[in-house]
């Protein structure tokens, strides 16, 4: 620390007393919430911006540390809280008693036989097939096992549907689950990852955004899987539920685990920052150019914090939904589950972990408040508007005060980027 | 012959008009994406704006008589064309001049696009509702018949005219960028922006232009689209992604190219979910399986997914896509 | 009174400075060379006077007009035309295209100019209608200096118009210098080929380190042996 100039320490300094200043501010509002609205609201929202502190984390490393651009989060904590719920929601055991399960079982053997089959020819160039015929046969081929697969599923999905509704889950701890919700998110990014981030940003922008709508049209309408739109609950809590111990005790298990896990992540993240990893990330990300002349592997390292970043999407996606009890695959927007991240992270200051935490906790509250706060705005303008020009308020008015805040999630992503870039914590540049 | 005939009406009219609206978007995005360096995720809401204003106009102009043969929602589209290309350049000016005046990197002009996205969708409803709205103005939609001795080809006429402005578009488009002065310019400077600022090419002006086609096509794609099928307010958010595929299988910065992207990717999905049963259907007796009831590459609902597999395919085998277009 | 001055100027990149007090000028329808070591500033030189960094000291004029840190669109303007060393044509557009690109902010009748053009660089005229970029290296430099010539420069800034040429095109490229020379444009050019250039130029200037370490007639430069022993490799 001898290094430290005076002044770039008293930066340091002011810099904690920012922090200080701002989270303690945030406990107050959290404090004021459950004045105002009870205690187990507030329980319920604390929860709930805890599970999208991990996805902003989740967002930050990726964008605020190697600057890739993710606009497919709400895929990611859809395939995520989903893997969760096959983990560990109950047997359903007619399913397994039915004779659609070994029919399933061979459809599955089938879609890995062409997988495997697919991928074979894809790597045909190695053995001297020419590369466009190679390219050429995997497309056929592809397109091919695709409807093969199809049909195969066909039949046994039906029945699954006939004869047990869905095949239900695995019984397992919901611990358990929420690991494999970071395995799913992480391998799906994984892929995507491999894919486009050879290329320019806006390609895997792109693409993030066509997967998560196709994660999530898969998932509403295989209703062997995830009974679509008849929606599964109650989701299994890894702590005791409110119907055992009460909303009170419930909820605060479940904030003092999610809080748990929030630290355990930071700590983690934090750590890896100022190691050599970390540095290596960043100067990646400020010159990619000289880091890959220095010889550094920039892809493999993008694509570790793709894969790191999509995992902590899944965990805390699965978090957020456990915690709600319902999966419903419709319920997921792209609003609320991945603009309002880009919110979060932009406006806590992008590249530092605090300020993301922050700016989820800070903006899920504001984002919770505003629906009430949206409506009665509505009713008084209309009120207004009838009172004094005989106006006739549409019928849902309601339903359009609630796009107020689309309007104003936008509005914020355009004023944030232009005033204030770096966010209300922006971040600080390890030094050494 | 019918079956034929059925899939001459639902598969290659329905590709045609579909990669019509594709490829006019693609080209604005693709211009937008060769001169100022950045995907704009607000193309579809722009369209969709395009879509609104003009059943206002309608809804003031209805009363006056107007009667010319066309709906009023085409005659207006002059007017209409012209009001986008301005809301584009404000939208510009606004949201995005000041980003590229501080030096942003590319990206940082996505997330702002995605932000102007949000704020149209909201603005948009919060005006108008989710509801579904008739641009035809409570008129019947004119369907022409083209006897063939079986069944007839049916098209509507927003469909007929929409083909019609799609090519007269694409005629215009190559005429401005290869005859004038200003089209090659912005060849010039999607070309190499550096070398333009030497020969003095104002970017201002260029960046206006751009603007001014990317907005006024998709205003001509937005009226279209909600012609044709309901005018809604997520009516375009929905065909982004297949813009987006369109535009980088055609390369970016290649109007061509996303002209031939769109009608690729308008065919590729309508013939997806095209049901080939029914042209298998006379052939039922010697085909020696089963012809199912119902039998497309891709049901229906998982249409979105056929853009993306192209996207994700031209992503894995050739990134700059079938007309070279750049990749940095 | 010179066509273009350079007094004391400091410039570089971000906030590092590669230029540490440079001097430069010409008089009209002269030719001027620079030549140094790699990094000695030669091309940061000719960018600064094109506008394209940031001078923090210093002054630069052309023909009376004081061009610090004036942007490099308003420069052609003024008759001032620049060749970029890499990236200098227009790789998708027609060579004819490129050409009238060059001739972008002239209102007028340009046509007699471009018919100049191709008398200068014969090659042209035939592939006026390929895209500058299946040209081979050669006729891309024809491209960027007849794009340059377009508009009628009194003053064409060189950036080692020969760099990665064959040694036929190499002499084709300096002869056609010399032709536009005589038509009275005043040519300031970077040279790696450092002896050939040297023999040209009416003025040369040896840089190294962002200074001017000799400046003098070029004849004198060739002659002068210090010269030769330290930068012209013997």
């Amino acid at each position: 620390m001898a290094g430290l100039s005076a002044d770039s320490r008293h930066h340091e300094q002011r810099g904690f007393g920012r922090d200080v200043a701002l989270f303690s501010a945030l406990f107050a509002l959290i404090l004021l919430v459950a004045f105002v609205q009870g205690s187990p609201y507030a329980l319920r929202m604390t929860v709930e911006a805890f599970a999208y502190a991990l996805i902003a984390i989740g967002l930050n490393i990726q964008w605020g540390y190697a600057g890739l651009f993710n606009v497919g989060i709400m895929g990611l904590i859809l395939a995520g809280s989903f893997a969760s719920l096959f983990v560990s929601f109950p047997v359903n055991a007619a399913f397994w008693a039915s004779d659609a399960a070994p029919q399933l079982g061979m459809a599955f053997l089938w879609l890995i036989l062409a997988v495997v089959i697919v991928g074979l020819i894809s790597q045909s160039w190695r053995v001297g097939v020419p590369k466009g015929l190679s390219t050429a046969l995997t497309i056929i081929s592809g397109a091919i096992a695709f409807m093969v697969i199809q049909s195969v599923f066909d039949a046994p999905t039906t029945a699954v549907e006939r004869q047990a509704g869905w095949i239900g889950g695995l019984g397992l701890h919901p611990l358990v689950g929420w690991a494999a919700a970071g395995l799913v998110a992480g391998l799906i990014s994984w892929v995507i990852g491999k894919i486009c981030l050879g290329l320019r940003a806006d390609y895997l922008a792109i693409a993030t955004l066509g997967i998560a709508q196709i994660i999530k049209t898969f998932l509403r309408n295989a209703d062997w899987l995830t009974r679509g739109t008849l929606t599964v609950s109650p989701l299994p809590w890894p702590v005791p539920t409110p119907l055992d111990v009460g909303f009170l005790w419930g909820r605060s298990y479940y904030l003092a685990l999610s809080a748990a896990l929030l630290l355990v992540v930071y700590l983690l993240i934090q750590r890896a920052y100022h190691a050599p990893w970390g540095r290596m990330m960043r100067a990646i990300r400020d010159n990619e150019a000289a880091a890959a002349s220095m010889g550094k592997n920039v892809n493999g390292r993008r694509l570790e914090i793709f894969v790191l970043g999509g995992a902590l999407m899944g965990i805390g996606g699965a978090l957020l939904v456990h915690f709600n009890q319902l999966f419903d695959p419709a319920g997921f927007v792209d609003l609320n589950h991945t603009f309002l991240v880009w919110v979060m992270v932009i406006l806590g200051g992008a590249g530092n972990n605090r300020g993301a935490i922050f700016g989820a906790v800070f903006v899920y509250i504001v984002w919770v408040m505003s629906e009430p706060a949206a409506t009665a705005l509505f009713r008084l303008a209309s009120d207004l508007g009838r009172d004094w020009f005989d106006w006739v308020p549409p019928a849902d008015l309601q339903s359009r005060a609630l796009q107020m805040r689309v309007f104003v999630i936008g509005l914020t992503i355009t004023l944030v980027l232009r005033f204030a870039p770096h966010g209300v914590l922006p971040e600080r540049i390890a030094r050494g | 012959m019918d079956e034929l005939i059925f899939f001459v009406n639902r598969g290659l009219i329905g590709g045609l008009v579909i990669g019509s609206i594709y490829a006019l978007g693609a080209v604005g995005v693709t211009l937008i994406f060769g001169i100022l360096r950045f995907a704009h995720f607000a193309h579809g809401d722009v369209m969709t704006a395009a879509a609104f204003a003009t059943l206002v106009l309608v809804g003031l102009l209805s009363g006056l008589g107007i009667d010319v043969g066309l709906p009023l929602a085409i005659v207006l589209l002059p007017v209409v064309f012209v009001l986008t290309a301005l809301f584009t350049i404000g939208l510009d000016r606004a949201f995005y001049k000041p980003l590229r005046a501080r030096g942003a990197r590319p990206v940082v002009l996505v997330m702002a696009s995605i932000g102007v996205t949000l704020m149209l969708q909201g603005l948009i409803r919060i005006v108008f509702g989710t509801g579904n709205y008739d641009l035809l103005g409570g008129e019947r939609k004119v369907i022409y018949r083209i006897p063939t001795g079986f069944r007839d080809i049916v098209l509507s006429q927003p469909q007929a005219l929409l083909i019609i402005l799609t090519a007269l578009s694409v005629i215009c488009l190559h005429l401005f960028l290869t005859r004038s002065r200003l089209g090659k310019a912005m060849r010039a400077v999607s070309d190499n922006p550096d070398l333009a600022r030497v020969t003095g090419i104002s970017l201002d002006t260029v960046v206006n232009a751009t603007w001014v086609i990317g907005g006024g096509l998709a205003a001509i794609a937005g009226v279209m689209l909600a012609l044709d099928v309901n005018l809604q307010p997520d009516l375009a958010y929905n065909i982004l992604l297949p813009i987006f595929a369109a535009t980088i299988l055609g390369g970016i910065g290649q109007p061509y190219g996303a002209v031939a992207g769109g009608y690729v990717v308008g065919f590729s999905e309508t013939l997806a979910v095209f049901n080939w049963s029914v042209l298998l259907r006379p052939f039922a007796g010697v085909l020696p399986f089963d012809l199912p009831a119902n039998l497309s590459v891709v049901p229906n609902e998982y249409r979105l997914a056929v853009p993306f597999v192209i996207l994700i395919i031209v992503l894995i085998y050739r990134p700059t896509g079938i007309f070279k277009g750049r990749v940095f | 009174m010179s066509l273009i001055s350079l007094t004391d100027v400091h410039a570089g990149y971000g906030g590092m400075n590669i230029l540490n007090g440079v001097e430069f000028s010409l008089d009209a329808g002269q030719i001027g060379v620079i030549v140094g070591p790699n990094g000695a500033g030669k091309s940061t030189m000719l960018k600064s006077m094109f506008g394209f960094l940031n001078v923090t000291q210093g002054r630069i004029e052309f023909d009376g007009h004081d061009i610090t840190n004036v942007k490099p669109e308003a420069l052609s303007r003024l008759g001032m035309a620049f060749v970029p060393q890499e990236h200098n044509v227009f790789r998708t557009l027609s060579v004819q295209e490129n050409l009238e690109m060059g001739a972008y902010v002239r209102r007028d009748d340009w046509s007699g100019l471009l018919a100049r053009v191709y008398d200068i660089f014969p090659p042209l005229k035939e592939k006026r209608n390929q895209p500058a970029g299946e040209l081979s290296g050669g006729q891309r430099q024809m491209v960027a200096v007849g794009r340059a010539l377009m508009i009628e420069p009194k003053l064409i800034l060189l950036d080692e118009p020969t760099a990665g040429l064959s040694p036929m095109y190499m002499s084709q490229i300096f002869d056609r210098i010399l032709a536009i020379n005589a038509t009275g444009v005043t040519v300031a050019m970077v040279e790696q080929n450092a002896k050939q250039a040297l023999g040209i130029a009416h003025k040369g200037y040896v840089l190294a380190s962002g200074r001017n370490r000799y400046t003098d007639t070029g004849e004198a430069l060739l002659a002068d042996p210090e010269v030769a022993k330290s930068f012209l490799g013997g």
